[in-house]
């Protein structure tokens, strides 16, 4: 709710500076915005249904299940894929992630399903390659998901 | 801009097939819908539920992103964007960059856009590594969530380690990107101009 009202609040104090400056810079600044629009609705469209399939068919509950209270190495693997392969917004990850926390598993688990979940968007992956260019989307991923294990092996010595 | 009809036959055809070639993920995740559904009905339901949610999420926050990224594209002049975050930005520019990211403003795919035109407008890949980084993992509301969740001392280490892990990937994604620049380029064009 906050970042909409946010996001709404700073483009209509800029429309109103770009309207009040020049109106034909306006209607360029519009222009521009819709040609992005409509090349990037295939890929959303596409993320969209990605989204609901794996979502879908990993459930908090069965996320919960193959994380798990064991603390080994294979569940910070299995959660470090599904950290990239999913879309949670936070206000559903950070419970989840807190009451697998107090059921048992490692704080090395928890942190790299974080650190992947929010950082690696695989089912993104297809727009950001359309905007920002392959290699560019591809680097900033894998680096990230490396990143995320070393953050969590850190986290994991540390606490 | 040049009309459908003017173009030569053969680009005319190149375009269709660009088209069909855009159109190609969703087209294999509404076949992959059908499976699920003829298969398993249950998640078949659920999973058009999530889809319908996200769809509205999304549409409500994509106007203004797009918006934000024309007026970005009209009115920042690329000397500004440049000495911002560009190349010899230094400790400001990623000062800069951890700023815009921390702002509270939804999803990552949101920073997308406007991380394409600022690139093309003279940003360093360095800078804008480190932007999407702290927008995805280092949101000031998502930081209160985790403090309640995971406890204040998971939150603030997660903070500091990512900070320091953005820096590093930051610097070796722009050592790494630093040959084809100029395909970089051309890929943001053809976002705005086709």
């Amino acid at each position: 709710m906050i970042t909409t009202i946010t996001m709404y609040g700073i483009v209509i104090i800029g429309l109103i500076f770009s309207l009040i400056k020049d109106r034909q810079k306006t209607l360029k600044a519009f222009k521009v915005a819709w040609k992005a629009f409509l090349n990037s609705l295939p890929s959303l469209i596409g993320i969209l249904g990605l989204v609901g399939l794996i979502l879908g068919i990993l459930s908090p509950a069965t996320i919960s299940r193959l994380i798990g209270s064991e603390s080994g190495f294979l569940s910070t693997i299995t959660a470090s894929v599904i950290g990239a392969l999913t879309y949670i917004p936070s206000l559903i990850a950070f419970p989840l992630a807190g009451s697998l926390l107090r059921v048992g598993a490692s704080v090395t688990t928890i942190s790299v399903f974080i650190t992947t979940l929010v950082m690696v968007g695989f089912v993104t992956l297809p727009l950001e390659i359309k905007i920002l260019g392959k290699k560019f989307a591809i680097l900033r991923n894998v680096f990230s998901f490396i990143i995320a294990f070393i953050i969590a092996i850190i986290m994991g010595l540390i606490l | 801009m040049i009309e459908q009809n003017k173009m030569p036959e053969n680009m005319v055809q190149k375009q269709k097939k660009n088209q069909f070639k855009r159109w190609l993920l969703p087209i294999i995740i509404a076949l992959l819908f059908v499976i699920l559904f003829i298969f398993d009905k249950e998640k078949g339901i659920s999973s058009s539920e999530v889809t319908w949610n996200y769809f509205k999420e999304m549409f409500i926050i994509l106007p203004p992103v797009f918006i934000l990224m024309g007026l970005i594209e009209v009115w920042l002049p690329k000397e500004k964007i440049q000495s911002w975050l560009g190349k010899g930005s230094g400790i400001k520019g990623i000062l800069i960059s951890i700023g815009l990211g921390t702002l509270p403003t939804g999803p990552l795919y949101v920073a997308f856009p406007m991380t394409a035109t600022l690139l093309k407008k003279g940003a360093s890949v360095k800078n804008m590594i480190l932007f999407l980084g702290t927008w995805a993992a280092l949101k000031i509301p998502q930081l209160i969530i985790e403090i309640e969740f995971l406890g204040i001392e998971f939150a603030l280490l997660r903070f500091g380690l990512t900070l320091g892990g953005l820096l590093i990937i930051g610097y070796l994604i722009d050592l790494l990107l630093k040959k084809d620049k100029e395909s970089q380029k051309i890929e943001l064009e053809k976002l705005i101009v086709n």
